[in-house]
């Protein structure tokens, strides 16, 4: 008996040493940690329950017989993030280079499927060279069944993808389909095709880090949702979402004690709006004034900066934050913050998480470079992802509202639930000069009329009270006082019911 | 006594004014600009009249604009503060055609003093000790010898129209005067085309100390001790203390009663400063005297307990001053810091924005602060004050169009040991975010040797921060109290994080006690006890940190007794750790399991990229223009781009001699700070 019990032991031993002590000190050198102990920081201490520990290929190509590593270069179970269940695999670069065969797939198809079953989200750490070769079509198939996987799953439970290492080729379409990408700085990179045969195809020459490292995508392409200093780093902050989401659309988003007043209010905000119109202010520090202590989880904070978006808790509980940045592109809606936007905001309808819109919107960016590239269907995303989200939904003027963008900033129209303006909102068609101009364009030579037209545009349109007047605007508020409405307008929202008529899916313009 | 007084001034100092005129029961009007709508002094003031742009040259030094405000208000006096009208006797001259008082000495006195050459001859006819020097033209070399050895070595040889170092000399010897005469000589020729030169007593250890003295129109005159300024850097006055650390009594005597003979020589009625330069042998010269309340007239008040600008108000009323020489009493020790929105890191550039957050200690007085002008017996063991004057509020606005002081922060206590130290706790606990400040390095300051010990000299910032400020490493004790406090909190941290709704019951996330607490490259592994009253934190040598605080998640500012002593520490969050500010410190703080911090070690440490061969954008803005192009030579100095931030058009220029590689911005791009603009080789 206790030789079949030492048994058990030494196998688990040649599984945990994973491709050898050989590797494991390859790895660390590359600045990067294996497969485990990134398990390790990920998870709450000792609470890694692990699966298919012993679960091998079986391809007998190529001599592949020979060579038939415990785990296959993936290690997959379930633990805990401070108490709550999530499920996780982590690609193994030290067993065959962390290599994707079927069985490698089969391991991740089995913890999502119980992820879903059992409604925790799924955590996969990427660091693998691509699909295994000598296995060919089974090897494709594997991860045709982990997309499939990823679909089924999206809007489902959250899923997470890490990338700390290579992500190459197909392998780049799982994480895409996830709900974020996390990369790390320096150690890992993500494209379709690599360095040489861009080089082949379109003679370009370019370094692997240019075409797909953490900078790359978490600036230009937007692929990633952050990036981090390292492995440590990484998982810490991996966690730290983990604590703002719910564990699956059938939960509601998680609560915490909170050590903030709700009631507090902040003298300073008074004076956020710059007396000059065209003066940009930092939008960062209204959210972080009006979060609890202060704490902001932002998504996608080196793209598309001219919209914010992320987490922050109210009376412990998450909501999410959409705000228009004035200090870049003056908060302009273009493509790529309708994208951003647009995106988080269906993310956050899909996991019933409350969402706070802080708007000071000049209006869409004009031009051909926009237009082009279709403004006109990517801003309608933003728009369409407003509209179908039945989650609830405040939201607060403080300076700019124009036009169409007022329209598709969380307005009433779009059935937000509560909509308050402080008292510099200008809500408007546009402003007051330009709409001048078009209205008085008879006057356009003389200086005196148009700044007295001007005048009296202002005088009429720029302020909150014309449309508080009609209802659009709940109620104007003073900013110092935002917290404290805020939360309570979201504490009259917790039992919100809200149906959109049957359908199969909508049809978002894509 | 007048009804209604007008302040011609901002910030601070206008504040300060109000304050006192309130207690009087006086009505106050405030002037502003453009710039300082919302500014505190106007918010304060029971009238405020706007009187131009914001330059100050268009609106707080125009004299016809103040006129017309106090036309308007119908103010029967003004106070002029420092700086801008405040020694100007046309402004004194025009209110006194306007049957105006000036809280201030008479126009006659602000003249004889305003000009560098007759306050000097005035000085010496009153037999006030000025520095020995020749003023006339020298013709030669061996004059110069001859000179210099009736004035004693160690002398300076100036150029008449030298600056900046220029033209300047410092002899020892015959030789070295002859030498340095004729150097000097040519440099001020080629320099500033006015070959003039003169010569006087080289003061070596010079210290700044400066005489309060208080007149009134009825011919009495006091002094009120002496102020220590010697810490400037740039001739700006950075802290000040008063009394000085290093003046005797009879010192202090022989200065007041010279500063007082002069303030009589020119009539002086009215507060006013007499500046000295003191050598290592407690011999002064007189320097200058300010006619005007000082910048740093908080210490004398608070070791006197007398208020410099009711004394002022009174005077200028009319009043015979209420107190003789023999009330003066100097009780304890006060020290003054002056905050600005100064970046040290940065070679101490002006800083300007919005106070995101600003909270300032809490002022207090137990004892000095006499309400009647007269110490009421000794003020006990332990008592201590605080007192800020300021001009700004979170949410406020640090312009660029004045002078970049955000408050001046005092504090008094019996002895000059305690006033230090409350200094150091009240720099710790004063919350100013938002903008660039030299907060730390005031603290580096307060905890300087030489500062501690009084033995400063004007030339103390030069000689101990030749390389700018570059923050301050903290010893093995102090580095301990911060690892037990961060260790504390961060288990405190951790608990509230291992109690969010959703867990699986009976499987929740235990937190531990064992812990690696890692700052500026020191790891200490620590075990934390906790109980009811705080926490035991135990180091891996045995040796236990006691901590107790009320410390929760967010607190920005951690009050925390540690072992016996207490800490205030300026908490901010980083991924896996804090950011704590302390002393002058700023620490980035990692927390972490030992586990965690075994594989933490196996990070690789990342060299920042090197930014010296790149111009970095130095503030948020817009390029408006690129001077360069890709494979230009540039020179020292020459314009690169320009940025455009907050409506001002910033030249960026070469730092250095170089060719520019690479152009990663043009016209229209707008920039964070620090984004690479251009590289060079």
């Amino acid at each position: 008996m206790k030789d079949i019990l030492q048994k058990l032991e030494d196998n688990r031993d040649a599984a945990r040493l994973g491709g050898g002590q050989k590797r494991i000190d390859a790895q660390h050198d590359k600045g990067k940690l294996t497969a485990r102990e990134r398990i390790e920081l990920l998870l709450d201490e000792g609470s890694f329950e692990e699966f298919d520990m012993f679960k091998t290929h079986r391809c007998t190509d190529f001599g592949m017989e020979k060579n038939r590593p415990y785990g296959d270069g993936v290690v997959t179970g379930w633990g805990t993030i401070n108490g709550r269940q999530v499920y996780v695999f982590s690609q193994d670069f030290t067993v065959l280079g962390g290599s994707v065969s079927q069985t490698h797939a089969q391991k991740i198809c089995k913890i999502m499927d119980m992820a879903v079953q059992n409604g925790a989200p799924v955590i996969g750490i990427n660091d693998s060279g691509g699909a295994r070769i000598q296995e060919g079509v089974d090897s494709l198939a594997g991860y045709g069944d982990v997309f499939e996987r990823n679909i089924r799953a999206s809007g489902v439970v959250p899923q997470i993808s890490v990338i700390m290492g290579p992500c190459a080729g197909g392998a780049v379409y799982s994480p895409a389909m996830t709900d974020f990408i996390f990369m790390v700085k320096d150690s890992s990179y993500m494209f379709v095709t690599g360095p040489d045969v861009v080089k082949t195809v379109t003679n370009e020459q370019v370094t692997a880090e240019e075409l797909g490292g953490a900078a790359t995508h978490t600036k230009k392409s937007s692929v990633a949702d952050a990036a981090f200093e390292n492995d440590v780093e990484a998982l810490a902050e991996v966690r730290r979402l983990v604590d703002f989401l719910p564990l699956s659309n059938r939960e509601k988003p998680p609560v915490r004690p909170f050590f903030d007043t709700p009631t507090r209010e902040e003298a300073s905000l008074d004076t956020l709006i710059p007396d000059n119109p065209n003066q940009p202010y930092d939008m960062k520090e209204l959210i972080l004034k009006i979060a609890d202590e202060g704490d902001f989880y932002e998504i996608q904070e080196e793209f598309a900066a001219n919209i914010i978006t992320g987490f922050m808790r109210l009376e412990g509980q998450t909501v999410g934050v959409v705000a228009n940045q004035p200090m870049v592109l003056a908060g302009v809606l273009d493509i790529d913050s309708s994208r951003k936007a647009a995106r988080f905001v269906r993310f956050c309808d899909a996991f019933e998480i409350p969402i706070l819109t802080l708007v000071d919107v000049p209006g869409f960016l004009p031009g051909t470079g926009q237009e082009y590239r279709g403004v006109i269907k990517h801003g309608a995303k933003l728009l369409f992802a407003y509209g179908e989200a039945t989650v609830p939904k405040v939201t607060v003027i403080t300076r700019k509202a124009y036009g169409g963008a007022y329209v598709v900033m969380a307005s009433k129209h779009l059935r937000a639930d509560i909509n308050y303006a402080w008292p510099t909102s200008e809500i408007a068609v546009m402003g007051a000069k330009g709409a001048t101009e078009i209205i008085h364009r008879g006057d356009l030579g003389d200086e005196e009329k148009i700044a007295a037209h001007t005048k009296d545009y202002e005088d009429r349109f720029a302020n909150p009270f014309v449309a508080a007047e009609r209802g659009f605007i709940d109620e104007v508020i003073m900013p110092h006082s935002t917290r404290k409405r805020v939360s309570r307008a979201f504490a009259s929202l917790r039992s919100k019911k809200q149906a959109m008529p049957w359908k199969k899916h909508d049809n978002i313009p894509l | 006594m007048f009804k209604k007084i007008l302040i011609a001034n901002r910030g601070e100092i206008a504040c300060r004014v109000i304050k006192t005129a309130r207690k009087m029961g006086i009505k106050t009007v405030a002037i502003y600009s453009d710039a300082d709508r919302n500014a505190l002094h106007v918010q304060m003031a029971d009238e405020a009249v706007h009187i131009g742009p914001a330059p100050a040259n268009q609106s707080y030094i125009v004299i016809e604009n103040v006129m017309r405000a106090i036309r308007e208000t119908g103010a029967e006096a003004v106070h002029p503060g420092y700086g801008f009208l405040s020694e100007n006797s046309k402004f004194a001259a025009a209110l006194e055609k306007e049957g105006v008082a000036f809280i201030g000495p008479p126009k006659g006195a602000i003249e004889k003093m305003g000009d560098k050459i007759t306050s000097k001859k005035i000085a010496q006819e009153a037999d006030v000790s000025t520095v020995p020097g020749y003023m006339g033209l020298i013709e030669d070399a061996e004059e110069a010898v001859k000179i210099s050895s009736e004035i004693g070595y160690p002398v300076m040889i100036k150029a008449s129209a030298g600056g900046g170092g220029k033209g300047m000399r410092i002899a020892w010897t015959d030789d070295e005067a002859r030498e340095g005469f004729q150097s000097s000589k040519n440099e001020a020729a080629s320099s500033f085309g006015d070959d003039r030169i003169f010569i006087e007593k080289f003061v070596t250890q010079p210290r700044h100390i400066e005489i309060q003295v208080l007149c009134d129109s009825h011919g009495n005159g006091i002094y009120l001790g002496e102020r220590e300024c010697s810490i400037q850097r740039r001739n700006q006055k950075v802290v000040e203390e008063a009394p000085s650390p290093f003046l005797d009594e009879e010192t202090r005597k022989a200065m007041g009663e010279q500063a007082v003979a002069l303030a009589h020589a020119v009539d002086y009625a009215s507060a006013g400063t007499v500046e000295f330069i003191v050598d290592g042998e407690k011999n002064f010269y007189f320097l200058e005297m300010n006619t005007r309340l000082q910048v740093e007239h908080p210490v004398t008040e608070l070791i006197t307990g007398v208020d410099l600008v009711e004394q002022m108000i009174r005077v200028a009323y009319g009043e015979k001053l209420a107190l003789s020489q023999d009330d003066v009493k100097l009780q304890g020790w006060a020290i003054e810091n002056r905050l600005y929105a100064e970046d040290p890191y940065r070679g101490f550039l002006p800083s300007i924005g919005r106070l995101t957050r600003y909270r300032p200690p809490e002022e207090m007085a137990s004892g000095p602060l006499m309400e009647k002008g007269k110490w009421q017996g000794e003020a006990p063991q332990g008592a201590f004050a605080m007192r800020n004057d300021t001009g700004v509020y979170e949410g406020g606005e640090i312009s660029m169009y004045y002078d970049p002081m955000i408050a001046k922060l005092c504090t008094w206590a019996p002895s000059r040991a305690a006033a230090i130290e409350h200094m150091r706790d009240a720099l710790d606990g004063f919350e100013i975010e938002g903008i660039g400040h030299n907060l730390p390095f005031l603290s580096a300051v307060m905890d300087h040797e030489i500062f501690i010990k009084g033995e400063m000299t004007t030339a103390f910032i030069e000689e101990q921060y030749p390389e700018g400020f570059e923050g301050v490493e903290l010893d093995e004790e102090a580095l301990r109290k911060i690892a037990a406090s961060a260790a504390a909190m961060h288990r405190v941290a951790e608990i509230r994080r291992s109690r969010v709704s959703g867990r699986m019951d009976n499987h929740e996330r235990r937190v531990g006690a064992d812990w690696v607490v890692s700052l500026q490259g020191q790891d200490y592994a620590v075990t934390v006890e906790a109980d009811k009253e705080g926490a035991t934190v135990r180091f891996e040598d045995g040796k236990p940190i006691r901590v107790a605080s009320g410390w929760t998640p967010g607190d920005q500012l951690a009050r925390l007794t540690v072992d016996d002593g207490h800490l205030v520490l300026k908490v901010g969050k980083i991924s896996g750790g804090f950011r704590i500010r302390s002393r002058g410190a700023d620490l980035k703080v990692h927390v972490r399991t030992p586990r965690q911090a075994e594989l933490a070690s196996k990070m690789p440490e990342k060299v920042a990229p090197d930014t010296s061969k790149m111009l970095l954008c130095p503030m948020p803005g817009m390029i408006v223009k690129i001077d360069v192009e890709e494979g230009d030579e540039v020179q020292e100095g020459q314009p690169l781009c320009t940025v455009e931030a907050m409506k001002m058009e910033n030249i960026l220029r070469a730092e250095k001699q170089g060719t520019v590689t690479k152009i990663n911005a043009g016209p229209g791009d707008s920039l964070a700070v620090d984004d690479v603009i251009m590289e060079f080789e």
